[in-house]
């Protein structure tokens, strides 16, 4: 055993598991964290939210009438929802479609090149996709909500 | 050839989570080129977008069998998404099935619907 290894170090805090409620919030994650957790996350999202992803699909494209029905949920509401709500969780699948899109692609971009895999790029390219997504979020849910 | 491998593993033909790993990826891939070619065609498309032209978009027949495959694409790549997320969160192998199941149900439905759409357009 080398000198170092045998050495007394003071005791370091052991996760057995990890507890949503009492470790979750104090855990301090980096860009690429942040942007694998919230790959998960969106993922998860769309999926629960696909019937209404294929409502849509099938409203909008199916006839005149269902077109026109497919607006007016939005504009007017739905199912006892008002139309801000439906325009919601339109903006939620639009930021969880757009941060799955850019992390995709830099997984992809990973997977591809030796060059990409290091820490520097790794930070970087999170601090991107999180711009990005964040960004073209706002952009469109401001374009959805009428504000230009 | 060289030996890649440690001593713990044993080649048995395996793949190793190999066909997942590249059928996530390649689905991936398809979806991605998809949603660029549905955009292009919303973007340069002259004028506001009503019914007739988003319609129009998928009424082509290229467009049905490419929207096809990607709604088939979707179903493979969700399925690999939410069985890693059931493998890396629950614990009991009872839920744990039940969730799976939920999951096949789930998506197959939806795949269902989706082609339904699509091929009365």
């Amino acid at each position: 055993m080398t000198e170092l290894a045998s050495k007394q170090r003071p005791k370091r805090p052991e996760f057995r598991n990890i507890n949503a409620l009492s470790d979750l919030p104090t855990y301090r994650l980096p860009p690429a964290g942040w942007v694998s957790i919230l790959h998960r996350i969106s993922g998860f999202i769309m999926f629960l939210l696909m019937p209404f992803i294929i409502w849509m699909f099938d409203t909008s494209i199916s006839s005149e009438i269902s077109f026109e029905k497919f607006k007016a949920a939005f504009n007017i509401g739905m199912l006892g929802l008002p139309g801000f709500i439906w325009k919601l969780a339109a903006l939620a699948l639009i930021w969880a479609y757009l941060h799955h899109f850019m992390a995709g692609l830099r997984h992809l971009w990973m997977d591809v090149s030796h060059a990409a895999v290091s820490k520097e790029f790794g930070k970087s390219s999170a601090i991107f996709v999180l711009a990005i997504s964040v960004g073209l979020t706002l952009v469109l849910g401001a374009k959805l909500f009428g504000l230009y | 050839m060289a030996v890649n491998y440690g001593s713990k593993r044993i080649v048995v033909g395996a793949h190793y989570g190999l066909r997942d790993w590249l059928a996530q990826r390649v689905t991936a891939a398809l979806m991605a080129l998809f949603t660029v070619l549905v955009l292009a065609q919303v973007i340069l498309s002259k004028g506001p977008i009503g019914y007739d032209k988003w319609a129009g978009i998928f009424s082509a027949q290229w467009m049905k069998v490419l929207t096809f495959t990607v709604i088939i694409a979707l179903l493979y790549h969700v399925w690999v998404g939410m069985r890693d997320i059931w493998m890396d969160y629950i614990k009991p192998a009872s839920i744990k099935l039940v969730l799976n199941v939920f999951t096949i149900v789930w998506l197959v439905g939806c795949a269902g619907w989706g082609i339904q759409v699509l091929w009365r357009l």
